[in-house]
């Protein structure tokens, strides 16, 4: 092994190092072919506007857009913590009753599967709007961080079970020291997906509110530039929103990776 | 009294009893039996084997000794040995010394989220023995191992016997009369279980614990303990109770001598009728 690791590395640094060159080529390439495409067939910003003018839109409108960005943030981020304790909770208290589980299960289920989008306008009406934008993207991001919660707290090895109880630990140090531990790689996979749901979740809501008057995220503004046939800058708001996925869940990984990267499969280098 | 005890003077204590197992039986949900009914008798300091194929209830009984299963019928009753805890040393909250058992698990059974240290420390910390105390006695039982060096390693970065001593070293740092150990080994190459049965058997010298072994290796149970007693599969009885006498300190010795190997005959016999009548095995 120490003999051939010198050898090995030279070609998994250089395949790495091309796992990341390529897509950043094929993303150059893509937007190149774009601009030459609509300036050689001189097609008008309002019905393609070239990658340039989006980005000249970004900076032109940052006043606007950042706001807007901000405000999505905020709902996505208050979504989010809302999905995560009260799913974390929620398998929680599934786990001390099965009866408790028995009774909520169902409904939680028939909030995941009935489609956002739809239950949308119906919260507009009785919230106020910030309210129910956040409370959107609470219940697309809560399933789950709860099904997999569950799934976690129910995978705790039995032997180690066994020595809990020989040791007559406490339903409460079984819980802190046993269960959630164990159920931290089940947790962190929800939480994964529950940080790009809540985006959508908010978004979803946004663009129902839009429709209704007063929003200041930025679905709102991509539905607003809509009406207007401000192209570009739908272009750019639909760019940060991109973005701000993409961080999300680079965020999320990062701290999944540092706490698990010590002993759990899934953080380990595929070779040890 | 002495804590620590040599096993000539376990044949001086013959009345002072360790565990004792009366008429227990073990019935699983749907009726069938499993064991039973059984009458074990064991007495402190002393290491016996329960021998036997798979199925015969051997890892049951263990489970019913350690209290993490309820017998069907009858009595399983720990001896607690009040002179082995030293008094004005336990304070309110505390662990008592020498109560209770020690288990080790056919797996290691660790933790893999946390340290080495804190593996074996965690019996301690559930006890409520203050962190600086049961660090110390964690770090203790890793070296009376051979595991000092690895208090800070993660479970995953140790070998299947390292593992195996910290799982042992983790039943050890409660200081518990009676150690039940389920097929500990079993899992583990030859050398390294040749090296681990020494090393066990030095640690029950030194630290003269009653040890209860679960093992299927007619050869480990020979060379390990004092009374192998050989099980029967369905239900689970004892066929046999073989008492081992050899020159003790057991060494390379008596692995190799003809006593051990007309002994590992002795047992193998024993164990014969298990097996018979079950071709479809």
């Amino acid at each position: 092994m120490n003999a051939q690791a010198p050898v090995t590395a030279k070609p998994s640094g250089a395949k790495r190092a091309l796992r990341f060159v390529l897509p950043v080529i094929v993303f150059a390439a893509g937007l190149l072919a774009w601009e030459l495409v609509v300036r050689i067939k001189d097609i008008p910003p309002y019905v393609l506007p070239a990658p340039s003018v989006i980005f000249l839109t970004l900076i032109k409108d940052w006043a606007v857009l950042s706001q807007s960005l901000a405000a999505t943030l905020l709902t996505t981020l208050e979504g989010f913590v809302a999905a995560s304790i009260g799913g974390i909770a929620l398998a929680l208290l599934f786990n001390q009753s099965k009866w408790v589980e028995a009774s909520l299960f169902p409904y939680a289920v028939v909030l995941q599967v009935t489609p956002v989008i739809a239950i949308a306008p119906l919260l507009l009406i009785y919230l106020e709007q910030q309210t129910a934008v956040v409370v959107c993207a609470f219940i697309v991001a809560f399933f789950p961080v709860l099904s997999n919660t569950t799934l976690g707290l129910n995978s705790v090895d039995r032997n180690l079970a066994g020595l809990f109880q020989l040791y007559g630990a406490s339903p409460q140090q079984t819980l802190r020291f046993l269960k959630l531990p164990s159920a931290l790689p089940y947790i962190l996979g929800g939480l994964r997906i529950a940080g790009g749901l809540s985006l959508i979740g908010a978004v979803v809501a946004e663009i129902a509110a839009g429709t209704a008057g007063a929003g200041s995220g930025l679905a709102y503004r991509i539905a607003e530039s809509g009406y207007r046939l401000n192209i570009p800058r739908m272009f750019a708001a639909l760019l940060l929103l991109s973005l701000a996925g993409i961080v999300i869940y680079g965020v999320l990984a990062l701290v999944s990776h540092l706490a698990l990267r010590r002993w759990h499969e899934s953080a380990l280098g595929k070779d040890n | 009294m002495s804590s620590v005890k040599t096993p000539a003077g376990v044949e001086t204590g013959l009345t002072a009893l360790a565990v004792s197992v009366r008429g227990v039986t073990k019935a699983y949900d749907n009726g069938v039996m499993a064991l039973g009914p059984l009458d074990l008798a064991v007495r402190k300091g002393e290491f016996i084997s329960l021998l036997g194929p798979s199925g015969c209830g051997k890892s049951t009984a263990l489970r019913l000794i350690a209290e993490l299963s309820a017998p069907s019928s009858g009595i399983v009753r720990l001896v607690r040995h009040e002179s082995k805890a030293q008094p004005g040393h336990i304070q309110p909250g505390h662990f008592q010394r020498g109560h209770g058992i020690g288990f080790v698990f056919q797996e290691p059974t660790l933790m893999p989220w946390t340290s080495v240290r804190e593996n074996v420390r965690l019996p301690l910390k559930l006890a409520g023995v203050p962190k600086a105390e049961a660090r110390a006695r964690a770090d203790e039982a890793l070296a009376s191992v051979g595991l000092a060096d690895f208090a800070e390693a993660f479970p995953r970065e140790l070998s299947g016997g390292m593992k195996m001593r910290v799982s042992l070293a983790r039943a050890l740092v409660t200081d518990p009369d009676i150690l039940l150990m389920d097929e500990p080994f079993a899992a583990l190459d030859e050398i390294t279980r040749f090296r681990l049965n020494d090393d066990l058997l030095t640690l029950w010298r030194r630290l003269g614990k009653t040890v209860i072994f679960v093992t299927h290796s007619v050869f480990e149970s020979v060379y390990l303990s004092q009374r192998v007693v050989v099980m029967t599969a369905r239900p689970g009885r004892i066929q046999a109770d073989i008492r081992i006498e050899t020159v003790e300190p057991r060494g390379e010795e008596f692995r190799t001598s003809v006593a051990y190997s007309d002994y590992c005959r002795k047992v193998s016999a024993a164990l014969a009728p298990s097996y018979a009548g079950q071709s479809t095995l």
